[in-house]
């Protein structure tokens, strides 16, 4: 069935255009919704785009970075102050996808997908909005939590502190087919060290839920603690709490409970 | 519902066309253009053989808005040999029995290109990566993989 196809210049007039229509959904990469219009998904009437070049855009001048919705895989690649989102960034897709897939897109993408999403948990992410009365900035996990309810505002850049260090930021994605795939489970932690021992701990979880979500019972079980072998199996023996996966075609929920604790301990035994 | 103008360089040759709201490049391509030479496969972005150049990079034409390229440079395995003259991408492809179905080589073709265009002598880790996004459930892979090498190796694939 035809939509009508709205495009804009700027954010802001097609944030207004995808808040006023319920069956409008903004094209980012295409990824998403070319995909659900192949499938004849009747609910999109209306595509709406910006060519908005803010939306392209990275900053990376201070501690903080700050990286536009539209911003592709690809483009996360080609830039190096960014080493530490390569691994994430390049476990997903092929290059056709990295090439298409957005950041800001990736925060819609329904399980076995949106791993950079993980990433951006584990980091404390900061994702901006705009609606139809405006620009606002929430926490990812406000965001991820309302997430079906942001479909009519426009994601416009999301924003994170680089980690303290190359060796506080672990991810790790487990896929049957490799080097691409679906998720059977995704992980990502950052552990920030105070002292020699670990402080403010984040772990993230894909796969394990309907959206991403943190394993706060393993973060708690490093807290204040050295990274050792106990504090690791202490996380390892709690990292399926509060997880709620379903089963797909990748791996039934009794594996995937079964799996991520093997998986946690590896990631923070810095295994490959 | 209104149809909307849109023109681009399709193999080097400038095409105008009206597309209808929310088609995709591929349809634009096999159905109005005529250019039979990427695939449908998934429509989902899973297997490649839809997978064209734009500006020079790799994309899923299935997965494109048509609209979305207007003004923009698409190149297709159309466009690939030169006049008689096969592509030594497809010469290759040919020796080292690439093809059994070939539903897959357009997008193979089209991968290995993106490939060699920025990277005239890649290793075997890099060859892999680069056409990990397109499903061969003919070959096993392998004679892909040895028909690009040789390509590489044999000649710089032509820009």
């Amino acid at each position: 069935m035809p939509v009508t196809v709205k495009t804009f210049a700027s954010s802001g007039e097609a944030a207004s255009a995808l808040s006023s229509d319920r069956s409008a959904r903004y094209l980012g990469g295409g990824t998403l919704v070319m995909r659900a219009l192949n499938e004849g998904d009747v609910s999109i009437s209306t595509v709406v785009r910006a060519t908005d070049r803010a939306l392209m855009r990275i900053d990376i001048s201070s501690s903080r970075i700050t990286i536009g919705a539209g911003v592709t895989f690809a483009k996360i690649l080609a830039e190096r102050e960014l080493a530490f989102l390569h691994a994430p960034a390049r476990s997903i897709g092929g290059p056709a996808v990295r090439n298409m897939g957005t950041v800001g897109g990736n925060l819609f993408a329904p399980n076995p997908y949106g791993d950079f999403t993980v990433v951006l948990l584990a980091l404390d992410a900061t994702v901006s909005v705009q609606g139809g009365l405006g620009a606002r900035d929430m926490g990812i996990e406000e965001f991820l939590q309302s997430r079906e309810r942001q479909s009519g505002a426009l994601v416009l850049a999301v924003s994170c502190q680089r980690p303290a260090s190359a060796d506080a930021f672990r991810y790790r994605k487990i896929a049957r087919i490799k080097p691409k795939g679906g998720s059977v489970i995704t992980l990502a932690a950052h552990l920030p060290v105070s002292g020699g021992r670990v402080s403010g701990a984040r772990i993230a979880l894909g796969s394990m839920a309907a959206t991403q979500i943190r394993a706060r019972a393993a973060e708690r079980a490093l807290e204040g603690r050295v990274l050792d072998d106990a504090a690791i199996s202490a996380a390892a023996a709690v990292a399926a709490e509060g997880v709620s996966p379903t089963d797909n075609a990748l791996g039934s929920a009794w594996y995937r409970r079964e799996i991520v604790g093997v998986h946690l301990r590896r990631l923070l035994s810095g295994l490959e | 519902m209104t149809k909307t103008p849109l023109q681009f360089r399709h193999n080097g040759r400038d095409v105008a066309l009206f597309v209808d709201g929310g088609v995709n490049l591929l349809v634009a391509l096999r159905e109005l253009i005529g250019d039979m030479t990427p695939k449908f496969g998934c429509g989902q972005g899973g297997c490649g053989a839809c997978s064209v150049l734009i500006d020079g990079e790799l994309h899923l034409s299935c997965l494109t808005l048509a609209e979305t390229v207007n003004g923009r440079s698409v190149e297709t395995l159309d466009g690939l040999k030169e006049g008689p003259n096969l592509h030594p991408l497809q010469r290759a492809f040919m020796e080292q029995f690439a093809a059994q179905c070939g539903y897959c080589t357009p997008g193979m073709l089209m991968a290995a290109k993106a490939l060699l265009d920025r990277n005239p002598s890649p290793t075997r880790a890099e060859v892999v990566e680069a056409i990990s996004g397109n499903i061969c459930r003919c070959t096993g892979y392998e004679p892909i993989i040895n028909a690009i090498l040789a390509a590489a190796s044999g000649g710089r694939a032509r820009a």
